[in-house]
């Protein structure tokens, strides 16, 4: 069997990027774009701890617990406000939010 | 051993997380994305890093999955989720940047050969610990700056989600949430 090296992880992270990426490009429903985004989050966090691993090197790890710091306060904050665009119009659907005005 | 482990999971996770981005029920995206965060950390354990494994299950399918279940609740998705027909252009950007994602991702180790450890893991400790000794040495001001701002953003949920807080609906009579019900839609007809 072959041994398994950063490629093999850098290219599990690609995957897992590209299925967030679709998943941002086709959802509406912000609820589910929230979750598309943090697919995103976690694919580029596997690819710093791998080459934090492979370079014999903390700094990978480090920036992702920075990377899981930010999307925790990212959810806080997106779904407060998503909770206010819900009481003010009812519905969460990317198409509503195309204006601007308050 | 390494091998198919590695494999197992990344199989598990990709299907996992494919489901969450093409199911149109909610409930099994959310259910379906706890479970690939969790095939995740089994990748941080293969990796040597423990503790990022743990700090991933409990951030991401403790606190992250509690608070999309709460706002799955509010938004009432348990009805099938609308999607958009994306356009062709859209797809067509998507392919193209993946693509030079692809490319760069596998170049990068070959220019990145003669890179060397900024913080090198120290000899004779556990992983916990390696990592403590750099976040409270080198990384003490980003650490103290990311505390601060998970503070921020828990008092702007609260401002935020807690509007109109002051109303109890389970103390009030039906005919009084009725009258506010009204209200409101006036209120939005004036906006």
């Amino acid at each position: 069997m072959m041994e398994i090296g950063l490629t093999h992880y850098l290219v599990l992270a690609t995957v897992l990027f590209a299925i967030g990426l679709i998943g941002v490009m086709r959802r509406k429903n912000l609820l589910m774009l929230f979750m598309a985004s943090e697919i995103l989050l976690n694919a580029v966090n596997v690819a710093f701890a791998a080459i934090g691993h492979y370079y014999g090197d903390l700094t990978g790890q480090m920036f992702a617990f920075f990377v899981i710091a930010i999307a925790a306060s990212e959810v806080a904050v997106g779904l407060g406000l998503l909770i206010i665009w819900f009481k003010r119009t009812g519905t969460i659907d990317l198409d509503t939010m195309t204006s601007m005005r308050g | 051993m390494e091998t198919i482990a590695f494999y197992l999971f990344a199989i598990l996770t990709v299907a996992m997380f494919t489901f969450t981005v093409m199911s149109d029920q909610a409930l099994y995206a959310l259910s379906s994305m706890a479970a690939g965060m969790i095939m995740i950390s089994a990748f941080f354990f293969l990796l040597d890093a423990d503790f990022l494994g743990v700090v991933q299950i409990i951030v991401y399918t403790g606190a992250v999955m509690a608070l999309y279940a709460f706002g799955m609740m509010f938004f009432d998705t348990t009805r099938a989720v609308k999607e958009k027909n994306t356009s062709k252009i859209v797809v067509l950007t998507l392919s193209v940047l993946s693509a030079v994602m692809v490319i760069a991702i596998f170049t990068m180790p070959i220019v990145a050969d003669n890179i060397t450890a900024v913080f090198p893991v120290p000899e004779g400790v556990d992983n916990p610990q390696a990592v403590g000794i750099v976040l409270f040495t080198k990384y003490l001001v980003p650490f103290e700056v990311a505390a601060v701002m998970l503070l921020v953003a828990m008092i702007a949920g609260i401002v935020m989600a807690g509007k109109k807080m002051d109303r109890s609906l389970t103390k009030m009579k039906e005919e009084e949430i009725t009258m506010m019900r009204q209200e409101e839609i006036q209120h939005k007809v004036t906006l």
